[in-house]
């Protein structure tokens, strides 16, 4: 490997809607980037801000987001040529630039791009898609869509990276995204940046690996480590960066002076993270081989990822679709004492019979003992005889009504179960819709991305 | 670290390999990584299809595939329609699957003969 090979530095601030807000500032002032990425959008996140864009039309993003490009203002006037990629434009990119611009311009950035990619989003056109033919069969059983159609709440298709490539083409500093594969924020500013055929597959599976470890943030950098010891600290753990290089390799690695670590252990348990057949890792841009991917420790919190192979990226495209499916609520409480395992066991039997007198057959119910093992129901070895346990239970019913006269049956347990109930206050049960997954799939060719840009000024005025 | 007790003649899966595991809509998957090159090698008999799911039978796996990963020594485990509905639909505690990582390493395989080579202290010597 020569030494002049080009790299470019693209750091993960963000694993989830919910990461720690501090981390992109940190990664940001410290990690010498080129690139920012985001990644904040899991399975079910769409329907949440479908739902969040239903009551107000403005909302439907990542609130996340504009609080960290406020704690970013600093640093975005100190480093101009960084540049962020986010989908946390969710189920409203074109929302998101507007209260990003809003914050840029009074941050003295009015003049910064802003680009809003869009095109994802199905919930408006899914009886015309319908009409034309896709019948949004189940990806893992088969099922068509049918009835539950009527309780879509919303769908999206999985963008790859060419509308982040368009954008980062047309100038934008930031890029925000819908629904767009996470591993093609990262493969978007490698294409920008080496100018990578379409079809090469070979260095996009490279990128796309790289992609794929730095998604989940902290996961790759020490945090849910199981190798994890107490010497290893982690309160100011590092947020994840790789090193890309022109050939498709990567180096993943994080800023110096940051807690945790990057090691063949903590890489190779993020490049197994909730995948399924390692030599199919879809993406709309790539069908990547991870099979043969290697690890190589080149120094400190250093580790080489390379042997990654490529396939042309598949003919349709993943829908992430959700749809309403009624009402759950768990509540916790503090059993202690001699035999407490078996009372909370009572305990939330006898809840559930209180329900069932009050005239309510719940649908699902689920009792758990947490301290005698029920994390891993029937798994977990040698928990012992426990001096206190947390009785949880749980319900699902298709009525709302059914569910919350469930969360009131917790309260009374304290004065009329077993003795040793305590900690009502702890963690109150409250009624949750459930919006439940439906992966599918649909043409390519229906799916057009759509890429908006303009400056802070523009997109406020 | 302690060589096993040979009255069992077992060891712990967790003596020479790490995991992580996470959720798959209602499937959970859980990656199973060795220490060692010696390690993988025994995995491959040693930690089945099988075997994973007899493991994991309280939570009535419908099927489990096993993928390898020999550029890092592992092997992925796809564990089917194991989270009670997946993540939303879920009345779990650990409605994504985030502990059955740290469960299986729990796990009891016979005891290799060349058990020396393959624990992490001897991964640290090789070059890997």
């Amino acid at each position: 490997m020569g030494n002049s090979m080009r790299t470019v530095r693209i750091g993960n601030g963000a694993g989830f809607w919910g990461d720690n807000l501090d981390a992109p500032r940190l990664l940001a002032e410290a990690g010498r980037l080129d690139y920012l990425t985001l990644e904040y959008l899991a399975e079910l996140t769409m329907s949440i801000l479908a739902h969040q864009r239903s009551r107000d039309v403005e909302t439907g993003y990542v609130g996340d987001f504009p609080t960290v490009v406020e704690s970013l203002l600093p640093t975005l006037r100190s480093q101009p040529e960084l540049r962020i990629v986010t989908n946390a434009g969710g189920m409203n990119p074109a929302g998101c630039a507007r209260r990003v611009a809003e914050i840029l311009a009074v941050g003295d950035l009015a003049d910064m791009r802003i680009a809003a990619v869009s095109g994802d989003d199905l919930t408006a056109a899914i009886d015309e898609h319908l009409a034309a033919g896709e019948v949004f069969s189940h990806l893992e059983t088969g099922q068509p869509l049918g009835d539950l159609r009527e309780r879509v709440v919303s769908a999206n298709a999985y963008l790859g990276a060419a509308g982040i490539v368009e954008a980062l083409a047309n100038d934008a500093r930031v890029v925000i995204t819908g629904r767009v594969a996470d591993a093609s924020l990262v493969l978007g500013p490698a294409l920008h940046e080496f100018g990578w055929d379409q079809n090469d597959w070979q260095r996009l599976a490279g990128a796309t690996v790289a992609g794929h470890l730095v998604e989940c943030g902290a996961q790759l950098t020490g945090g849910m480590n199981s190798t994890w010891t107490s010497e290893t600290p982690l309160a100011n753990l590092g947020y994840p960066i790789a090193e890309l290089s022109e050939d498709g390799t990567a180096i993943v690695t994080k800023a110096d002076e940051t807690d945790g670590r990057v090691t063949c252990e903590t890489v190779s348990e993020q490049l197994i993270y909730e995948i399924g057949d390692p030599a199919h890792y879809l993406t709309p841009d790539v069908d990547a081989d991870f099979s043969q991917v290697a690890l190589e420790e080149v120094g400190p919190d250093r580790v080489r990822v390379s042997g990654a192979q490529g396939n042309p990226a598949p003919e349709r495209l993943k829908v992430s679709l959700a749809y309403s499916d009624g009402w759950k609520a768990s509540g916790m409480l503090v059993v202690a004492g001699r035999d407490c395992a078996a009372k909370a066991k009572i305990a939330g039997q006898m809840l559930l019979d209180r329900v069932q007198r009050a005239g309510f057959k719940l649908d699902r119910t689920l009792v758990e003992c947490l301290g005698a093992g029920d994390s891993m129901p029937g798994i977990a070895l040698g928990t012992g005889d426990p001096w206190e346990v947390v009785l949880r239970v749980s319900a699902f019913d298709s009525r709302r009504v059914a569910v919350e006269r469930f969360c009131r049956e917790f309260a009374p347990l304290v004065t009329s179960g077993p003795p040793g109930v305590t900690g009502y206050t702890g963690a109150r049960a409250r009624a949750q819709r459930v919006l439940a997954y439906w992966p599918t799939t649909i043409a390519r060719g229906a799916v057009t991305p759509h890429v908006t840009v303009k400056t802070a000024t523009e997109w406020t005025t | 670290m302690n060589k096993p007790s040979t009255a069992t003649s077992t060891i712990r899966l967790g003596e020479i390999a790490h995991a992580r595991s996470g959720d798959k809509g209602n499937h959970a998957n859980v990656g199973v990584i060795a220490y060692t090159a010696a390690g993988y090698e025994f995995l491959e008999r040693a930690l089945t299809e099988t075997r994973v799911a007899e493991f994991f039978l309280p939570l009535r796996p419908r099927g489990v595939e096993r993928f390898a990963l020999p550029g890092i020594g592992a092997y992925n485990f796809l564990l089917h329609d194991v989270l009670a509905g997946g993540a939303s639909r879920s009345l779990r505690i650990d409605n994504q699957g985030k502990t059955l990582g740290l469960a299986i390493l729990e796990m009891e395989l016979p005891w290799p003969a060349n058990w020396d080579a393959m624990t992490a202290d001897a991964g640290q010597m090789e070059d890997r």
